[in-house]
């Protein structure tokens, strides 16, 4: 008899797939709210900037930021497991100054970009290697070879550029898609996007970025292979950047040592604006391309408002600032949100039914 | 629930907070446009928009300066725009910009012959009027270079000045900056052929490279100084080299024995020159520079002057000039800076 009473008292524990409602999880995400600042930056723009609203706005924007886009997406994923790729920009330069000098000396132009691809892709191997096979930390290594890739880059052209492209190809660089304002590396780029993103949300592997992010230990005790798992992403990186040192090169018809120097800083900064933690482990892909697009559209607004890219650079940075502040403020908040929710859960548990009842 | 509304809370605030900034920019954008143009007054479009390699340079302050004076005399508007850091792309996003804003012309010193080239060519065929000084691109990218002094001006207004300061005799040297900097050696090589022609008692007993570092081309001079007792003379054709032997010579026996020379700025020479050691060095005029450019400007915009050899323009207070081969005009001879003047300067 009591045992009868007591199945009937405490029925079996079910548990929710997840703690919050589909429309919430998609919608009340720092990615949404990075898209929803980029989308209102967007309508004041077109509303109160005199020639923001010209086609010629979308094609200098894209065309501008193509190559922060195209790195911001491995270095999405580099970040997610929190590791740090700063040479990019340097890899960008070397393979700029490749595929100079090969054009130079004679070469096809596509065999000249393959093989500045493929020095992106050895630069990114050697990362790999120090970081994953040497064990040395990546903020170190890439510090390093930063200067070591932006030295050789330097070195084999010196203070000469070289400007004398074939024109199909440099025309091809700054050709749009028929009939549209978006210039034609786009599709390159939303090929890539689509493949980083199937890769990140949708794959074991990507699974395996954000444990690793969120723990290494626990992801190597889980069987995934960390070290093999980083090597393929600093390759990827340096390949992407090779890639991008050529559409940089053709885009301005210029093959320098010195070409996007600092550039690893603007990807870094899109990266996390775009709701990726430095501390690893959490991020989106969306949310990286509207940070890119935010800054971008932001500089752009601004300059035909006049502004002065000092005030541009400040404004920049405090919104870069303010997002990683409320990321952190948000994660504060949470943590004090489920101590109150734990707290009350426990107050209910002795509370009798009138007391529930009158809240 | 809570975590929630704070954090759309703070995403609102932060929206409006953007869009605040840009309505403000926006407007005021806005009424800088509407001035342009009606002050421009007749059908000429004189809003010109001004390049520098990049800003918070006192070089370039002072050309913008000059350029600032000349728009208020012919009643047009001058806009300063440019980056932070002179990065041979970096001025394409502000060229495409012009562009689109429907700038009447664009004056613009180049950090990249070449690498602007293609965003300069835009602007053109929407047409707008492309002046470039103080660093050129490549010709067929602009309408008009404004050329700050020719190669033989600058190295005959250095030997001038040496030989007066020395008496025309006797042994001198040059610090230059590096050994393969292409403009130092065009000059030095002119500088050899006048000493030999114009100045037969003066002896150029060695060149040297302080490779444009403070702490080099310092060691440079010491060195000079010793090995030549009786060197009375030293020119620097480059503004790091410069400031650095004077420097040297200031604190040393040799001050005001050894004249010194060379191509500086006056922000940096001016201790020196105050206090004895330098006589006078030279330069070109930036403000001067500004000024000229943006006459030419509003020259080509009212379509005076097309750029053709032979064209010839008024630029207001610095009389009339005349455009020369590959569509080139020259400011004129390098200004000498000496202790009367240099105080009328601050770059």
């Amino acid at each position: 008899m009591t045992a009868a009473a007591t199945t009937t008292a405490v029925p079996a524990r079910t548990y929710k797939a997840y703690g919050r409602p589909a429309w919430r999880r998609f919608l009340l995400t720092r990615e949404m709210a990075i898209i929803a600042l980029l989308v209102l930056v967007v309508v004041v723009s077109l509303a109160v900037v005199p020639h923001f609203d010209s086609p010629l706005t979308v094609t200098y924007l894209l065309r501008d930021i193509a190559p922060i886009l195209l790195i911001a997406l491995p270095m999405t994923l580099i970040i997610i497991t929190e590791e740090i790729d700063l040479s990019v920009a340097s890899i960008v330069g070397l393979s700029s100054v490749m595929t100079g000098l090969l054009t130079h000396g004679g070469w096809p132009f596509p065999l000249a970009a393959l093989a500045a691809i493929v020095v992106g892709l050895i630069a990114g191997v050697f990362n790999g290697f120090l970081v994953t096979v040497v064990g040395l930390p990546s903020l170190a290594v890439t510090i390093g070879t930063l200067a070591l890739y932006r030295g050789i880059a330097v070195g084999l052209l010196g203070t000469t550029a070289i400007t004398d492209f074939p024109q199909d190809w440099t025309e091809l660089a700054k050709a749009n898609i028929p009939g549209t304002p978006v210039p034609a590396i786009m599709i390159p780029f939303v090929i890539l996007a689509i493949i980083f993103a199937v890769l990140l949300h949708f794959t074991p592997f990507g699974r395996t970025l954000y444990a690793i992010g969120l723990n290494k230990e626990a992801a190597a005790f889980s069987g995934i292979d960390v070290g093999r798992t980083k090597f393929v992403l600093f390759t990827l990186s340096g390949t992407v950047a090779g890639f991008a040192g050529v559409y940089f090169t053709l885009l301005y018809s210029n093959a320098r040592g010195d070409n996007a120097t600092g550039m690893e800083l603007q990807v870094i900064a899109a990266v996390l604006l775009g709701g990726v933690s430095i501390f690893g482990g959490r991020g989106a892909l969306h949310g990286v391309i509207a940070g890119v697009l935010l800054i971008g559209v932001l500089g752009s607004s601004l300059r035909l408002a006049g502004i002065t890219s000092d005030i541009i650079n400040v404004i920049t940075g405090v919104l870069l600032i303010l997002s990683v502040v409320s990321a952190s403020l948000l994660a504060w908040l949470q943590k004090r949100r489920s101590a109150a929710i734990g707290r009350k859960k426990g107050q209910a548990g002795v509370s009798s039914p009138s007391e529930r009842a009158t809240r | 629930m809570f975590e929630f509304t704070r954090s759309r809370r703070a995403g609102v605030i932060a929206a409006l907070a953007v869009g605040v900034t840009l309505l403000a920019a926006g407007c005021s954008g806005t009424s800088g446009g509407g001035d342009s143009t009606g002050g421009s007054g007749g059908d000429a479009n004189l809003s010109i928009t001004m390049l520098p390699k990049n800003l918070g340079n006192p070089y370039f302050d002072t050309s913008t300066k000059g350029a600032k004076a000349a728009a208020a005399e012919f009643k047009g508007t001058l806009d300063e725009v440019g980056p932070s850091e002179a990065s041979p792309t970096s001025q394409v996003s502000y060229i495409q910009t012009a562009a689109q804003q429907g700038a009447g012309a664009l004056i613009v010193s180049a950090n990249d012959p070449e690498a602007i080239c293609d965003a300069l060519n835009e602007a053109k065929s929407a047409g707008v009027k492309v002046v470039t000084f103080d660093s050129d691109t490549n010709k067929d990218c602009r309408d008009l270079f404004i050329n700050q002094a020719t190669a033989d001006g600058i190295a005959k207004v250095q030997v001038d000045e040496i030989a007066t300061q020395i008496g025309d005799a006797g042994e001198i040297a040059i610090l230059s900056a590096s050994a393969n900097a292409t403009n130092q050696n065009a000059w030095i090589e002119t500088m050899k052929t006048l000493l030999a022609s114009d100045h037969p008692n003066i002896k150029l007993v060695e060149v040297a490279y302080g490779d444009d570092d403070d702490q080099t081309s310092f060691d440079k001079t010491a060195a000079l100084l010793q090995t030549y007792p009786d060197l009375k003379g030293i020119i620097s054709p480059t503004t790091v080299g410069i400031a650095a032997a004077a420097r040297y010579l200031s604190t040393s026996e040799y001050k005001g024995k050894v004249a010194l020379t060379g191509l500086g700025t006056p922000n940096q020479m001016r201790e020196y020159v105050n206090d004895g050691t330098v006589t006078s060095f030279a330069l070109w005029n930036p403000e001067d520079l500004g000024y000229l450019a943006a006459y030419a400007a509003a020259a080509l915009i009212k379509g005076d002057i097309t750029g053709k050899d032979g064209d010839t323009f008024d630029a207001g207070k610095l009389g009339s000039f005349t455009v020369g081969k590959d569509a080139t005009v020259l400011l004129g001879d390098p200004y000498v800076f000496t202790k009367d003047n240099i105080g009328d300067f601050d770059f």
